[in-house]
């Protein structure tokens, strides 16, 4: 009569609540480190320039560098960037080899924390500096 | 043997005594193809960069303080330990950039064959290797 037995959904709904799977944003996280990848490449490749063109200069000359708006800009992309992508990049290393559940939270939402955290002392300085 | 999962990772060898089977070959076990290698380097160069944010923190810290806190900032990327913590970070930067470029590429569906993995592995080391030196001697030359 009917035909072989099949199924919908292999996730529960506790599965899905608990934020393990996709809840509509599965490729969020993925999709946000790509972005934020591409955005590094011209980024990084300016930074290392300028970081080489500022070797060994004094105190006001890296001030007159930051004062400049563009400078400034792209400071703020570069630093808002990385800290994104270093926070995405270490969630991932972390769910990979820390197993206990409670303590991979923790250490997921202390990594997140430390880069909120970090990026904001960049923000404020690099601000400090060029405004 | 309660746990059917357990007994089922039992059996006899050759000599018919019971042992445990051996599991899935891992890293100590498998030779390290480049594909592999540069793959755990990505991660590995990656969360040392997240460290080395931490002096590009400081860095920044003491550019928007006093000249005395930007000196001391120098002073100790100029010393021993700062260049060598700069060169690694250089490198390290440098890795993570043309292999995340690797990856991306990927990302787009392009050399995903085992040939591929492996002339573009060797690029990205050749690449590496190539501008960690390039960034270094222009810097030392500029500094």
């Amino acid at each position: 009569m009917s035909g072989p037995p099949h199924v919908d959904m292999l996730r529960s709904a506790l599965g899905r609540a608990r934020g393990l799977g996709s809840a509509r944003a599965g490729s969020h996280h993925w999709w946000a480190q790509r972005l934020t990848a591409i955005a590094l490449v011209p980024l990084t490749l300016w930074f290392i320039f300028s970081v080489i063109h500022l070797s060994g200069e004094s105190h006001h000359v890296v001030i007159d560098w930051l004062s400049t708006p563009l400078t400034l800009s792209l400071m703020l992309a570069l630093i808002v960037a990385t800290f994104h992508h270093l926070q995405l990049g270490m969630q991932v290393v972390i769910e990979d080899y820390v197993h206990e559940e409670r303590v991979r939270m923790g250490a997921v939402l202390a990594v997140r924390g430390l880069c909120v955290l970090l990026a904001l002392v960049c923000i404020v300085s690099v601000l400090k500096i060029g405004l | 043997m309660r746990d059917v999962r357990d007994a089922l990772m039992i059996a006899r060898n050759s000599e018919g005594k019971l042992v445990r089977r051996p599991l899935s070959p891992h890293i100590q076990v498998y030779r390290w193809p480049v594909s592999m290698a540069l793959s755990i380097l990505h991660r590995a160069t990656g969360v040392a960069l997240g460290v080395g944010t931490l002096l590009l923190t400081w860095w920044l810290v003491a550019a928007a303080g006093s000249d005395d806190a930007f000196n001391r900032a120098q002073w100790f990327i100029g010393s021993a330990i700062g260049l060598l913590l700069l060169f690694g970070w250089t490198a390290a930067l440098v890795f993570h950039f043309f292999s995340g470029i690797r990856h991306l590429v990927w990302d787009a569906g392009i050399g995903f064959d085992a040939p591929a993995y492996s002339t573009s592995g060797w690029g990205v080391v050749i690449a590496t290797g190539v501008c960690t030196l390039l960034v270094w001697v222009v810097g030392l030359a500029v500094w």
